[in-house]
Formats: C-alpha cells, structure tokens, sequence
C-alpha cells in the first residue's frame, strides 16, 4: 500500500499518525475502565484479561505465519480486540471462555476476512455474540466473590430500584469493564483530545437513545431512570470504544450520524422490549452489517456532479 | 475412468460432484436439518430414494416429455416420490418423521433433484440415470451425515447419540443452532477444496466437471452454478475450443441413439434460442 501511497504528485504532507499509534492510544484509553476492572472483580479479571490479550496476539501470529503472511501484530490491533473483548467478560467465566473468544474473534471474524480493515464486524463484538450464544449460562453468570445478584439493568428491568451513584462510580456486578461509567468516560476523553474518535458516532447514539428512552421507556423524563439506562450495561463501552471501530463504521459524515442513530434506537429497542436486559452488542453489530447500505445512501456527490434541481 | 458407467457415476457423486460441498446444491435442507448426525443421515437417505427413482422416471420418459413443459412434468414425477416417502417415513419412521418436518416435503424443490433430473436424467439412458441418482444420493448422505455428525460433536458432545466427549467438556450451543450449521460447511468445503488442490499439483484432473461446465468450480467466474444445469453454451465453447472431446457415447446399448443425438441437437438448438432472446 505504501508504493501506492508515492504515486501521487507532491508536495506531501506527513503524518506522524499510524495504525500502531491509534492502536495504542485506544489500549491506553482503555486502562482505567480495565484497572477498575481488576480492582473491582480481583485477580480472576486480570488473570483472565491477560488470557485473552495473549490469545488474540498469538492467533494472530499463527495464522500470519501459517499462510505466509506479513506479520502485524506490531500494530496493536489484536492487543484492542483482545482487551475489549476480555472487558465484556464476566469475571467468573473459565479461562477458557478468553481462548475461545479470542480465537474466535481473530481466525474467524476478522483474519479469515483478510484481516485488519476487511473485517465487516467488529472482531470483540463477533466473538462476545458467540460465546453469549454459545454459553448463555457462563456468559451471564454475574456472581463472583465481590457481589452476588443480577446487574443494575437486570434489576432495572424487573422494576427494582438501584442505587444511581454504585453505577456511575462502577461498584455494581456486570461484566469486567463495563460497569464503571467514569473510568470509561476517562478513556474516552483522553481518545477525544487525541482526535482518534470524535462525538458524531458516540454522541447521536447516546442522544437518540436517550430520546427513545424517554418516548418508550414508560418512565417520561424521569432523571433517574435516564441515568440508570446510560451508566448501566455495555452502553458507555459500546458508544465510545466499539461503535467508533475504524474499520466497521460509516466513512460518511452523514453516515455516522445516521449509524449512532440506527444504533441507537436498536439498543433502546432491545432494553426496552427485548427479552434481556442489554442489547448493546448485539445493536452494534446489527449496526455494523448495515455500513455498506448507510454508506451507500450518504456518499456525498462528487463536485461539480449533479447541479441544481429546477 | 470412463464416462456414464455405474462406478464412475458413483465416484462422480461422491466426490468429483459432490451436491454439497462442490455443487453447493440443497443448500436449504443441508443447514437446517443436520443438527444432529441421525438427522442428516436421515434427510439425506430420503433424499437419496427420491433423486435415484425420479431420475430413473423421468429417464424412462425423457422422450415422452415436450421441452417447454419439461420442469412441471419433472416436478409431478419428483412430487409423486416425496408423497411417497414421507408417508411411508410418517407410518414407518415417525420419530424421524417428526424430527425432518417440514423438511420432508420441501424436497420437492430441492435443486439437487431438479438439477440432476434437467442436467443428467433428461439426457441420459436409464440405468446411468439410476446410478447418477444413487451417486448424487451417497454424496448428499455422507455430506450430511458429517455435518450433523460435527455439529452434534461440537454443540451437544454426543455422535449418533453415544456421548464421546468427557464430562467436563461444556457444549458449544452455537453449532446445533444456524450459525453453526454455516461455520462447520465452511470448514469442510475449505478442507474439500485444500485437498482438491493438492491433487492437481501432483497432476491428477480433480475438478473436471463433465455436465457441460468447461472451467472448474473453484476458479468459476459464473455466478454459482446456474449455468451448467439451464445453459449448454459452455458445451458449444468447449466443442469450439477442441480443448477436449467430449464422448458423446453412451455405454449402456441404447437401440435409439441416433434419435437422442437428434433430440440433444433440438435441445442445444433451442438453449441458443433462449440466450438469444435473453440477449434481445
């Protein structure tokens, strides 16, 4: 691609932006919420967050060397899927739920699509379905030695009330990197002042969530119930680390308002009507088999195309 | 090998032709019944019954039918088979009755029966005809019969019902739902295909496909393999090409073979009209 990249005539502007530095700032961005994991749940969470790093680096650098292929685990994008995958894992699980999952994510969504960039799906999201498919029980089993019952939105869904502040601050059983709102918000800040993501997906999707919220939720506007829907579930993680995928979003202005919006009414849709009580992943990947359609129908016309309607 | 004899269509069913994983026909039934080995060991035996009698059916009244109605004359005859089965299967087999479903009537239409019956029965002698049905039958079998067995494996521990995983190991319940069904038929054509290639780098000709295709399924430009079964173009580009001779001769004694050359020469004739108009 880089003797592609000399064809054009100058004078060039160089970036110190590469994929490895993007990479690296999303792991970076992505601590806090993993070491309010690692406290909250204990040494299961760290124990099971190095698994599934480790898992995702290594099938990569199989499979690379296996087919002969250039190896690119130099550019972090393994070290994300693997980190955000093992942030939607609930600490009980078994070791190997990580090494499948990781396996899972890497061969089968996104190297077998040719690897970083061709995924259609985003790899930590494709392999959290599977597993949840596969192993409902283990995947949903939120007990560990710190707190014991359903999460907030479990609850939230079965008209009990929960405590507001435990779930903003993360002290709440949920799955290792979702339950805390403000080590989150940290790491999405830190990515916003970098310019790796900015508010046009994470934004409309919150915003329009919140509207359904308010329109279906059979609460009205009330604060309360608002703020226990956003800090609760995989909400905060999804609008900020997995809907803004590089890869699997809209490459269209227009198409990333128009995405944050699909998502945003399949998660309120999924909460509010659906069985269970989160719909994040499976919305964002719903919203992620939809890109090509929304990039279609928002590419802007080229200039000097077209010309004014009489 | 040479064309048309019973082994060589038996061979060509089972591997060469193989419906599921090189065709890619009946597709339908082959992800929605195999979520266990006796259910794809089921579907595809019913499936074998009713392709070898229809084939041999409608072989018998190949000249019988009128071109333009071929496909509704097929259907009738392959409907009147799967009436047959699945009542025999309902008074016989209710447990497999019960597990195939609605499956059991949809074979009906499924394109492997249809295909063989428009690409093979209406062309060729009777006992070819039979044998392409057992041959074609066997392949789908086995294809199912490994399918569901995986995926019972995977997804339930068991094969045939025995369990033969140990006691800790936990299901993966994806493999006996749908996603499954596609993940493990992705695997298996890709490992079909590793081998096929393997085989031609030692020279051998394993993708030669004989039903009119000139080109090998695994470099086929066409959308699927629609082109085979409803065209005979690629039989004329073959012809044109003299890449190789395509024996025209059949080796069971037929006393009315010059009258089927003439009626093959009719149904090439009127392929070319029909992709004339469709180029109009």
């Amino acid at each position: 691609m880089s003797d592609l990249m000399k064809v054009s005539s100058n004078p060039h502007i160089r970036s110190k932006v590469t994929t490895g530095n993007i990479m690296l700032a999303v792991v970076i961005a992505l601590l806090p919420a993993a070491g309010f994991g690692i406290y909250n749940f204990g040494l299961d969470a760290l124990i099971l967050i190095l698994i599934t790093v480790a898992t995702t680096v290594l099938t990569e650098f199989l499979y690379e060397k296996a087919m002969h292929k250039k190896v690119t685990i130099g550019d972090y994008s393994a070290v994300v899927t693997g980190l955000l995958l093992a942030l939607n894992l609930p600490s009980s699980a078994p070791w190997w739920i990580g090494v499948i999952g990781g396996v899972f994510a890497i061969l089968v969504v996104k190297m077998l699509f040719g690897g970083l960039g061709q995924n259609f799906m985003n790899p930590a999201l494709g392999a959290r379905c599977f597993l949840l498919i596969s192993y409902t029980s283990i995947m949903c089993n939120f007990e560990c030695d710190a707190y014991s019952g359903a999460t907030p939105l479990a609850s939230l869904k079965a008209g009990e009330s929960v405590n507001i502040l435990d779930m903003v601050v993360g002290r709440t059983s949920g799955t290792i990197g979702e339950t805390s709102m403000i080590a989150i918000v940290i790491g999405a800040c830190f990515l916003l002042l970098l310019g790796v993501i900015d508010l046009k997906i994470p934004g409309s999707y919150i915003i329009s969530f919140v509207i359904f919220v308010i329109l279906f939720g059979g609460h009205g506007f009330d604060p309360a119930y608002i703020a226990a829907h956003l800090s609760g579930g995989g909400l905060m993680l999804g609008a900020f680390f997995m809907a803004t995928d590089y890869v699997t979003r809209p490459v269209t202005k227009k198409g990333q308002y128009l995405y944050g919006i699909i998502l945003g009414l399949l998660t309120g849709i999924f909460r509010i009507f659906g069985p269970s009580a989160e719909g994040v992943s499976y919305a964002i990947i719903l919203g992620n088999l939809l890109v090509p359609l929304i990039e279609k129908i928002t590419m802007p016309r080229a200039f000097g195309k077209g010309g004014e309607r009489a | 090998m040479k064309q048309n004899n019973i082994s060589e269509r038996l061979v060509n069913g089972l591997l060469k032709e193989n419906p599921t994983f090189v065709l890619m026909l009946g597709m339908c039934p082959t992800l929605a019944v195999t979520t266990s080995a006796v259910n794809g060991l089921g579907m595809g035996l019913t499936t074998m019954v009713v392709l070898a009698l229809s084939n041999m059916f409608i072989s018998l009244l190949r000249k019988v039918i009128p071109d333009k109605v071929r496909i509704p004359a097929f259907i009738v005859i392959i409907a009147s088979f799967v009436t047959v089965v699945e009542l025999l299967l309902k008074a016989f087999i209710p447990f497999l009755y019960d597990a195939l479903g609605l499956y059991i009537p949809l074979i009906v239409v499924n394109c492997i029966i249809l295909g063989r019956a428009e690409a093979y029965a209406s062309k060729n002698g009777v006992v070819a005809s039979l044998f392409d049905g057992i041959g074609m039958g066997l392949g789908f079998t086995c294809a199912l019969t490994i399918i569901g067995a995986i995926r019972e494996l995977i997804g339930a521990g068991e094969v045939f019902g025995f369990a033969l995983m140990p006691e800790s190991y936990v299901p993966c319940s994806i493999f006996v739902l749908a996603p499954g069904a596609f993940f493990v038929l992705a695997v298996l054509t890709a490992i079909q295909n590793k081998v096929k290639i393997a085989g031609e780098k030692k020279g051998r000709d394993m993708s030669k496909i004989q039903s009119g295709c000139n080109s090998d399924c695994m470099n086929c430009g066409e959308s699927g393999c629609s082109r085979r079964f409803f065209d005979e173009s690629a039989k004329e580009k073959e012809e044109d090409l003299e890449i190789i001779e395509i024996t025209e001769e059949n080796d069971f004694p037929d006393a009315e073979d010059t009258a089927e050359k003439e009626e093959k020469a009719e149904v090439e004739e009127a392929a070319e009209r029909k992709e004339e108009e469709i180029n109009d």
